[in-house]
């Protein structure tokens, strides 16, 4: 369960003074639902995920994700979240194994439950090929394929996806999107960002259309069709973000 | 504080970092090649070069010397000297190392020497330039011995006493330890290389661990992680003390094997000249003592590199930060070298010319306890400083993702 309670993000830039990215954000996503948040480049996407994720801590409001407050338990949440975006790169000179077993030891894994979690998540996802692989050497669909399994390694019960199809190829892309499927059939929280409105047609349970650092509109898609009285997503958006 | 985390993130970076052609480059090869190559390297260049100008028969003009005939077929029969015809140009000759030295000799001065009367010989030469240095010196030696010889005979023929013209001779005997000779000649070089060494074995990991993860994009993927960003710097700055240390003990290893064939290499070609750079004897005990007091400095560097480099947005951005800083790192460095600068209580505060003087006394043989436990201190201080100001920074969303 995630819920997002009144999140504002100021941040402090030289020529523009402060700068309000994320400004009085709230929604809520239940367990086994995908929640897609839909908005433009600058739209304050990033940020609000980067705060649910507590990579960065809220100039005001809170949120609490897998029953631990962002700002007082951070460390907690973060057991709990497995967050991939196209900024979370991987260590190009650690093979693929390596990439995994690392983050399941921070996440504190023992060593036995370390190695069957490895071997399940590579056998599942089809990496055993290039397990012994270096990251720099490998195709951007086969780095996918490590990040997913980076960000599972830990089971957690939230997934934050930050455009994660951003900059893939329609097979990489197919295999983010199945993935995030499979979250929801397992029960996972999923909360996602993105502006490809097909993606969002997929796979949301829910739409929350950002912009400007604010909230514009949420619901349902057959709920917002229904409130804008407008079919196709796209002209659903533009008419959102221009009122 | 989890021991266990910071081990994670230390270890992850051992094995990343030992996988960076540049990282070893500057942890392992350059202080493992450039201390063979300046000690060895240099003295067998040097004494190639030297041995090559010393081979040569000076080639060398008599100007004048008409009127002296004998002293001038004395010149011309030694071997070791070329005697080319005399031209006006004789200066623009010997500065365009035609020739190497020219040699006046006055008229009259067969005549002069045998009546007694006082007369100048003028040798012209390149002041600095070796083969006309050698050139000269056989000149002067040619005339110091016509001189004494004229004195004996004078002395002779009055029947008074060789010792009449050297009444008493002067001796210097030294009386410090070789190792302080040597020590004061070379000594400060030693930890100045170890301090230097330091510096640049932390630079890259430094920069590529902090700055380096901004840039490739890992440092959010890392941050996803439920380990404090306290234990994340500090796993970080362990492999960055690793490779200052490392690179400070290779260097130090490289020196003192390089150093020892040298030395060895120079007493079997001067055939066990007495020169003070020779008797110069680094000691196990004098190593390990520098390794302890360059510690805190390599702490100090380690945690200073981090701090300015997670500032920093990119590598390149790392690297405009730091190559000012190392001037301002090297100068306390050289300052040391200088001669007349001793270690004293209030310059044992300053960081970086501390450790170098008291390194260099170290290599004489001097202990000043009071001195080095203070500097330790001192340093220890600095090192904390940074470590505090490196780890706060790595806790700043506004350094952490600058843009």
């Amino acid at each position: 369960m995630i819920e997002a309670l009144h999140l504002v993000k100021r941040f402090h830039d030289k020529k523009r003074g402060t700068v309000c990215a994320v400004n009085d954000v709230s929604f809520s996503c239940r367990q086994g639902q995908i929640y897609g948040l839909l908005g433009a480049n600058g739209a304050g996407k990033t940020t609000a995920l980067r705060m649910l994720a507590t990579i960065l801590t809220p100039s005001e409001g809170t949120a609490i994700v897998a029953g631990f407050d962002v700002i007082k338990n951070p460390q907690m949440v973060r057991t709990r979240v497995g967050f991939l975006s196209a900024a979370t790169a991987l260590y190009g000179r650690l093979t693929a194994k390596e990439m995994v077993e690392y983050f399941g030891r921070l996440h504190g894994l023992d060593e036995i439950t370390l190695k069957l979690r490895l071997d399940e998540l590579f056998e599942r996802l089809e990496m055993n090929e290039f397990r012994d692989r270096r990251c720099d050497k490998l195709s951007t669909g086969m780095k996918q394929k490590v990040s997913i399994a980076r960000t599972l390694v830990h089971n957690p019960s939230v997934m934050i996806f930050d455009e994660p199809t951003l900059g893939l190829d329609v097979m990489a892309a197919r295999t983010i999107v199945q993935f995030i499927k499979e979250c929801r059939e397992n029960g996972k929280t999923v909360v996602f960002s993105t502006h490809v409105m097909s993606e969002v047609e997929k796979l949301c349970d829910r739409i929350g259309i950002i912009h400007g650092g604010k909230l514009l509109a949420e619901g349902t898609l057959a709920d917002l069709r229904a409130q804008f009285g407008i079919q196709d997503l796209e002209d659903l958006f533009v008419k959102v973000v221009e009122a | 504080m989890s021991l266990r985390n910071i081990g994670i993130v230390y270890r992850k970076e051992l094995v990343d970092s030992l996988r960076d052609r540049r990282t070893l480059i500057s942890m392992i090869v350059v202080p493992l090649l450039v201390m063979p190559l300046l000690t060895i390297g240099m003295g067998v260049l040097s004494i190639a070069l030297v041995g090559v100008a010393m081979r040569e028969v000076p080639k060398v003009m008599i100007l004048g010397g008409e009127d002296s005939p004998n002293v001038v077929a004395e010149l011309n029969q030694m071997k070791d000297l070329q005697i080319v015809p005399a031209k006006l140009d004789y200066a623009e000759e010997i500065s365009n190392k035609k020739i190497r030295a020219a040699v006046e000799i006055p008229a009259g001065f067969e005549a002069k020497l045998a009546a007694g009367d006082s007369s100048t010989i003028n040798i012209y030469m390149y002041e600095g330039e070796l083969k006309s240095g050698f050139g000269a010196d056989r000149l002067q030696k040619f005339f110091r011995e016509l001189r004494d010889r004229s004195i004996r005979e004078q002395l002779q023929a009055r029947n008074l006493p060789e010792n009449l013209a050297h009444p008493f001779d002067i001796l210097e005997t030294n009386v410090a330890p070789p190792e302080k000779v040597g020590g004061a000649v070379l000594g400060g070089l030693v930890p100045y290389f170890v301090i230097l060494l330091c510096l640049t074995g932390a630079m890259y990991p430094a920069m590529d661990l902090t700055a380096g993860e901004k840039e490739r994009g890992t440092i959010e993927t890392l941050l996803c992680s439920p380990v404090s960003r306290t234990h994340l710097v500090l796993g970080k700055f362990l492999m960055v003390l690793t490779a200052s240390i490392a690179t400070a003990i290779l260097a130090i290893t490289s020196m003192a094997l390089s150093f020892g064939a040298g030395k060895q290499m120079l007493l079997s070609i001067t055939k066990g000249a007495s020169d003070p750079a020779l008797q110069i004897t680094i000691t196990a005990k004098g190593l390990v003592a520098i390794f302890i007091v360059v510690l805190p400095l390599a702490v100090f560097f380690s945690a200073a590199l981090l701090a300015l480099s997670i500032f920093a947005k990119s590598f390149k951005e790392a690297q405009s930060y730091i190559s000012p800083l190392m001037i301002v790192i090297v100068m306390p460095a050289i300052a040391s070298l200088l001669p007349g600068v001793e270690l004293s209580p209030a310059l044992a505060l300053i960081p970086v010319l501390n450790t170098s003087l008291v390194g260099k006394e170290i290599i004489t043989g001097t202990f000043h306890w009071n001195l080095i436990a203070m500097i330790f201190l001192s340093s220890s201080i600095y090192a904390g400083i940074a470590i505090f100001i490196a780890v706060k920074l790595f806790q700043r969303e506004d350094v952490l993702f600058r843009t």
